[in-house]
């Protein structure tokens, strides 16, 4: 092999590909190969990088400069100025609030405030090589853990180093382990749970696909401490990318000697395998998880029995989530002290968030526990896009809740976000400026409940149900007193009455902003109106006759033919029949046409006359 | 793989080949790959040193490039900056000066001194 002077690291996690990552790399690569400079270039395909929004990103290493949103148009030109030159390409640099270029990664703002332990390989290593993980310092953890400590003490340093699952629920990981270890059953599985289901979020995708091996290890950590034999890996269909990694990653593993019979000179001996999931939520909920892997349909079924004591077939099983495996190898490298240095009393460590929305840094990242939301959403998010107002945030997805801008200093921690109506759950970080409606929202996350609901239990299958009725009427303008107060006590039953944690959670989305935004839902029964103009049916569109120019364009595009007028009297929208499509407001040259919140007048008493019929005919 | 001493062998090898990505690097040559650099050669310049150092599996030195440095008259101008030394550089180099920069400079630790067109920062 020649002597290579470049590194050049794609990002080629999912979002990256999705921009054109892959295209890129082969682009680069044939530019390189016609200059003759391709052997002295290594190309790397990593994990995600992080700052999604900049898609795609590589960065260019010995300089460890970083490159955004790269286009194939611009492949020539970099290959020309950095790689033949030698100078780095200002144009693809990011830049300061003084337009200044910022050069290397560590510079930039998203990254400052992170701390990365379960990512610290993801966007840096070639995830496809065994070799680079172990340079990293891959599977000394394992080694040390399996020549040097009893599985007690595995167990004990878990404990000590407080780590809990950060697949939502936070149940301390050591605790688990304890309980599935105390059995004496000679078959115990071990499983990750990747059943990764809230819109919103990727980091276990990530994870998976930037880092297998890491996964993999911690698996092998926690196998060894329950002395479990076998695990398997439960991954969504949807994310192939990561099923091949991971599968990739086993066969390295087996390869090298790092996988099967007596690892390391041990005792210990592992197998893997990797099952996919159909990609139904609830098969998150590890019972419904277990039972999938069974091969039976994705049902819950009631606790106890835990599945530490009666999981996989009936034997004891651990179900750990991807990002608390990956943690494992750097706690037991680094020790139980390092890890719990970093965080809130009750929280330690670090958590890795998807941070979507309306914020202008969207991505992966991974920050020390006991932040605040301030510091995620303006330092690491770099604020709100298009400078509006901050409204809501949305944490835990589905099973979360919303909370609002009182609360932005509030800790990012399990109990503090619990405390006030949301939770931490895998990491989905939904920021929301004022133009969302939060009524939408949550009906938005109740509807995706309400279809992700298994139906084995009633609460859940068919109170849901009644909740998003409700939503709907009230946000199609037909809601009634007393809508809030029966929003409550459904979903303040079916918390109680649901099976398992879908259910159990399902409502909250519903009550964290009646809790927050009570006013909105008063607004949209009362009033009849949408102060964001998100609700069609709360809102309307007019024309205002100032300014417009009776171009008739308007009225030439209206796909339902509600607007009339002429050059002299101006034109006018028939508002019974808009179907508020909003193309006259586009197509408007002179903008002559806003959204105004609140039903107009000539609907409302539309409808009135409407339903005052139906009532004579009955 | 069976013992740590194992996982050991194959993690310094592999940090080796990431090199590049900020490892244990003792020496690093850098050549002006400005406009008036590329035309005096630079280009074969650094070729010549890329080649060098990997046949002589020379595994802590780290060949990069930069852009113009304002030694125009004397391009290819190359860096060589060995840790805990003042910066060495050279001028009007060639692929044949490479290999004796290599063999003197690199593996021997004396600089070629007639090649030399400014020390220090």
């Amino acid at each position: 092999m020649s002597l290579k002077r470049i590194d050049l690291l794609i990002c080629c996690g999912s979002g990256c590909v999705s921009a054109g990552s892959l295209k890129i790399k082969e682009k680069i690569q044939a530019v390189l190969d016609a200059k003759g400079l391709l052997h002295e270039i290594n190309i790397i395909e990593t994990g995600c990088m992080g700052p999604c929004d900049y898609g795609p990103v590589m960065i260019v290493y010995p300089e460890g400069i970083f490159y955004k949103k790269v286009s194939l148009d611009d492949v020539e030109e970099l290959v020309e100025e950095h790689f033949i030159k030698g100078r780095p390409f200002k144009r693809l640099m990011l830049q300061d609030e003084e337009k200044k270029a910022i050069s290397t990664q560590k510079d930039i703002p998203f990254y400052q405030k992170q701390v990365k332990v379960a990512l610290s390989n993801c966007g840096y290593i070639d995830p496809e090589k065994l070799e680079e993980y172990i340079a990293q310092g891959g599977y000394e953890a394992l080694g040390t853990v399996l020549t040097t400590m009893s599985p007690k003490d595995a167990i004990v340093l878990a404990e000590k180093s407080g780590l809990r699952g950060r697949g939502g629920g936070g149940f301390p990981t050591a605790l688990k382990w304890k309980l599935a270890s105390g059995s004496k059953d000679n078959q115990k599985y071990v499983i990750c749970n990747g059943d990764e289901g809230d819109p919103g979020a990727f980091m276990d995708r990530s994870l998976l696909e930037g880092d297998p091996h890491r996964v993999l290890e911690g698996m092998m950590i926690a196998a060894y401490s329950v002395n479990a034999n076998k695990g398997f890996f439960y991954i969504r269909a949807e994310y192939p990318l990561a099923i091949k990694r991971i599968k990739l990653a086993i066969e390295q593993a087996k390869e090298a000697g790092l996988l099967g019979k007596n690892i390391f000179g041990s005792k210990f001996s592992f197998d893997a395998e990797v099952r996919t999931g159909a990609g139904a939520f609830v098969c998150g909920e590890e019972t419904a998880l277990i039972h999938s892997i069974e091969g039976l349909r994705g049902h819950p079924s009631a606790k106890p029995p835990y599945p530490s004591d009666k999981g996989l077939w009936g034997k004891p099983t651990i179900v750990n989530n991807v990002e608390t495996l990956a943690n494992l190898p750097t706690i037991f490298l680094k020790g139980a002290e390092w890890f719990s240095s970093m965080g809130t009393e009750t929280s330690k460590g670090t958590k890795v968030f998807a941070l979507t929305g309306d914020v202008k840094n969207t991505g992966l990242v991974e920050v020390p526990m006991g932040i605040t939301l301030r510091e995620m959403i303006y330092e690491v998010g770099g604020g709100i896009v298009d400078d509006r107002d901050f409204k809501a945030v949305q944490l835990g997805g589905p099973s979360g809740g919303c909370l609002t801008k009182e609360h932005l200093d509030v800790p990012v921690d399990y109990e503090s976000l619990k405390e006030k109506g949301a939770m931490m759950g895998s990491g989905g970080v939904i920021v929301m400026n004022d133009s969302n409606c939060m009524v939408s929202i949550a009906k938005f996350f109740l509807e995706f409940s309400v279809e992700e609901s298994c139906g084995k239990c009633s609460p859940c299958r068919i109170g849901l149900k009644q909740m998003l009725d409700i939503m709907e009427r009230i946000t199609s303008g037909k809601g009634v007193d007393g809508d809030i107060d029966e929003l409550i006590r459904l979903g303040e039953a079916i918390k109680q009455l649901s099976l398992c944690g879908l259910g159990q959670t399902a409502p909250n989305p519903v009550l964290s902003t009646i809790r927050y935004f009570r006013n909105e839902y008063e607004e949209h029964i009362r009033e009849k109106s949408c102060s964001t103009s998100v609700c069609l049916n709360l809102m309307h569109f007019i024309i205002d006759k100032n300014k417009c120019i009776g171009c008739s364009l308007c009225a030439r595009k209206c796909p339902v033919n509600c607007i009339s007028g002429s050059k002299e009297d101006k034109f006018i929208i028939s508002q019974p029949e808009c179907v508020k499509c909003g193309t006259c407001m586009e197509v408007c040259p002179v903008k002559a046409i806003s959204k105004i919140p609140q039903m107009h007048p000539d609907v409302k008493s539309e409808n009135e006359r409407l339903r005052k019929q139906k009532e004579n005919e009955e | 793989m069976k013992t740590l001493a194992d996982l050991k062998k194959i993690r310094e090898k592999a940090q080796e080949e990431m090199k590049l990505r900020g490892g244990n690097v003792r020496i690093k040559i850098v050549v002006g790959m400005g406009t008036s650099g590329i035309a005096m050669g630079a280009r074969e310049v650094m070729k010549a040193f890329l080649e060098e150092i990997s046949q002589r599996n020379l595994t802590d030195v780290l060949v990069t490039q930069t852009g113009e440095k304002g030694l125009s008259s004397m391009e290819p101008v190359v860096d060589v900056i060995i840790e805990g030394e003042e910066k060495i550089t050279y001028g009007n180099m060639t692929p044949e000066k490479v290999k004796k920069v290599v063999v003197e400079h690199i593996v021997n630790g004396k600089m070629v001194s007639e090649y030399v067109v400014a020390s220090g920062n």
